[in-house]
């Protein structure tokens, strides 16, 4: 289980924490002059990189504030998180 | 080099009883500076679509990569349980075909992949499992495939074990079966298509991770760069389980893919107790006996996206206690070892075998937490698409491209968790 440094609450364990998936990305303003694949694109694909990963997460249990992650995801390792609207290293 | 195989057989045991050891089953290969074929990946489905390649096409000069040894990803961590009973059209195509090539494997492959038709129960544990697991019962009975429902008793006639009492955390209300589920030895499902694939010219190259896909001018994918040396290629199959995303990105191709590490364990080892494979979608287990008598379980895959290969221990524990829920004789049974796997799900849960935009490149991805029952069937129709450069007719609805029409195969939905 991880150990998360919610922003606001400090850490605190996995579960009571709900995972968001990839952060930043961002609904095409007019979705009717995306293409077929631009609107595929922004529903399904994903970096899935292997190492740094900026993620949402929400404190679910706790706060239930969102927040922006960065974990490497090879280790786990949660470098930093981050309030919405803070820059992101 | 081309070796044929020992061809193992009553007079082959019998000759190997006097005290004759076992020769090497398959050359670990160096790699040569090209082929036709290379396919990135030495699981089960990467060294199926080779030995299909090679029997079915005539295609030998094939070179099938690992970063590590054969058959230890996916292939090696997986509850190896093989069912067809899926839903959709398209999905019970591709697992029937599979199931069907499993039935007569050992044969195919003069190998003796354990394949056992024990049977796959299915629970349902309340009026939602009920109508979804009777739909599904319905619909692969108009597919052609084996399926039926069981009532509380006949379920726990099926398999002793389970506890169906009124006092049940989660109570049973009945069941699917399907009598032609069950399980297959997975390391020799690797280790079977690996001699066979070799002894028709296959080279199986361990230890050579991919570090590149190497493009022309035209940008077609023409060959690969490898911890081992550059290796040229006409044509690449990427069958990478967890790591395809981190493979298709080295030809700028970006996959709608994520990897979840995915959870198993075995208890100590006890004389035969469970006759079937249970699974219970709704508290998320899943659990049969290997012929060593170790419990196999199955657990869920972690909420975040990670290449750990480890797992959180506390999903291990909530599928602990269900299954102690459902079999309380279970309670007291040491677990002796747990791990886990690095799976890549699509957003329909469905897989993704075919072409993709970079000619010469294809994909055989996306079986997230299922691929070993879809083993032969993945090979097969994988290694028709490699050699014929277009899809397979029962690949076809798995494209890449279904993401951009939208014609999903939503097994999500009807699954409703990891399957």
């Amino acid at each position: 289980m991880l150990r998360i440094p919610c922003p606001w609450c400090g850490p605190r364990p996995e579960n009571e924490f709900r995972y968001g998936g990839q952060a930043g990305l961002i609904r095409p303003a007019n979705p009717a002059a995306v293409s077929d694949a631009g609107w595929g694109g922004y529903l399904y694909l994903r970096a899935n990189p292997r190492g740094r990963h900026v993620e949402r997460w929400r404190h679910l249990h706790g706060c239930g504030r969102f927040f922006t992650c960065v974990r490497d995801t090879v280790t786990d390792r949660i470098a930093s998180t981050h309030k919405p609207g803070e820059a992101v290293p | 080099m081309t070796g044929e195989a020992t061809r193992f057989s009553f007079l082959s045991l019998l000759r190997h009883g006097a005290g004759k050891t076992w020769a090497r089953q398959w050359r670990d290969a160096r790699p040569k500076a090209s082929y036709d074929v290379v396919i990135v990946g030495a699981g089960g489905h990467g060294l199926a679509t080779a030995y299909y390649l090679a029997k079915e096409y005539g295609i030998r000069d094939i070179a099938v990569l690992d970063k590590g040894w054969l058959g230890g990803g996916n292939t090696g961590r997986n509850t190896t349980i093989i069912r067809s009973n899926y839903l959709r059209p398209e999905s019970a195509a591709l697992y029937e075909h599979a199931l069907t090539l499993w039935e007569n494997l050992s044969r195919e492959l003069n190998y003796n992949v354990m394949y056992s038709a024990r049977g796959v129960l299915m629970l349902a544990h309340n009026h939602h499992d009920v109508q979804v697991f009777k739909r599904h019962v319905h619909a692969n009975r108009l597919q052609g495939i084996d399926n039926e429902w069981l009532t509380p008793a006949a379920a726990k006639a099926f398999c002793p074990p389970l506890h169906i009492g009124p006092d049940a955390r989660y109570p049973v209300l009945g069941a699917a079966l399907q009598r032609r589920g069950g399980v297959a030895r997975h390391d020799a499902v690797a280790w079977g298509y690996a001699r066979a694939a070799s002894a028709m010219g296959v080279d199986i190259i361990q230890n050579c991770a991919v570090t590149g896909i190497v493009r022309d001018v035209t940008g077609a994918a023409v060959g690969v760069e490898t911890t081992r040396g550059p290796i040229g290629a006409a044509r690449i199959g990427v069958v990478a389980a967890g790591h395809t995303s981190v493979l298709m990105a080295m030809a700028g191709v970006r996959m709608p893919l994520e990897s979840f590490p995915l959870q198993a364990l075995v208890s100590e080892p006890v004389k035969p107790v469970m006759p079937c494979v249970v699974m219970s979608n709704t508290v998320h287990a899943y659990i049969s006996q290997s012929d060593k008598g170790e419990l196999v379980i199955g657990a869920g895959t972690d909420a975040y996206t990670s290449y750990s290969q480890a797992g959180g221990l506390h999903i291990a524990c909530e599928t602990l206690e269900a299954i102690c829920e459902m079999f309380p004789r279970f309670r007291r049974l040491r677990m002796l070892r747990n791990w886990g796997g690095i799976v890549d799900t699509t957003p329909d849960r469905s897989p993704i075998i075919g072409l993709t935009p970079v000619p010469g490149l294809f994909v055989n991805c996306g079986w997230g937490t299922g691929g070993f029952k879809a083993t032969p069937g993945s090979g097969h129709i994988f290694a028709a698409t490699l050699a014929l450069g277009e899809p397979h007719p029962i690949a076809a609805p798995f494209s890449l491209d279904r993401f951009a029409t939208g014609r999903l195969i939503d097994e999500a939905a009807a699954a409703a968790v990891a399957h």
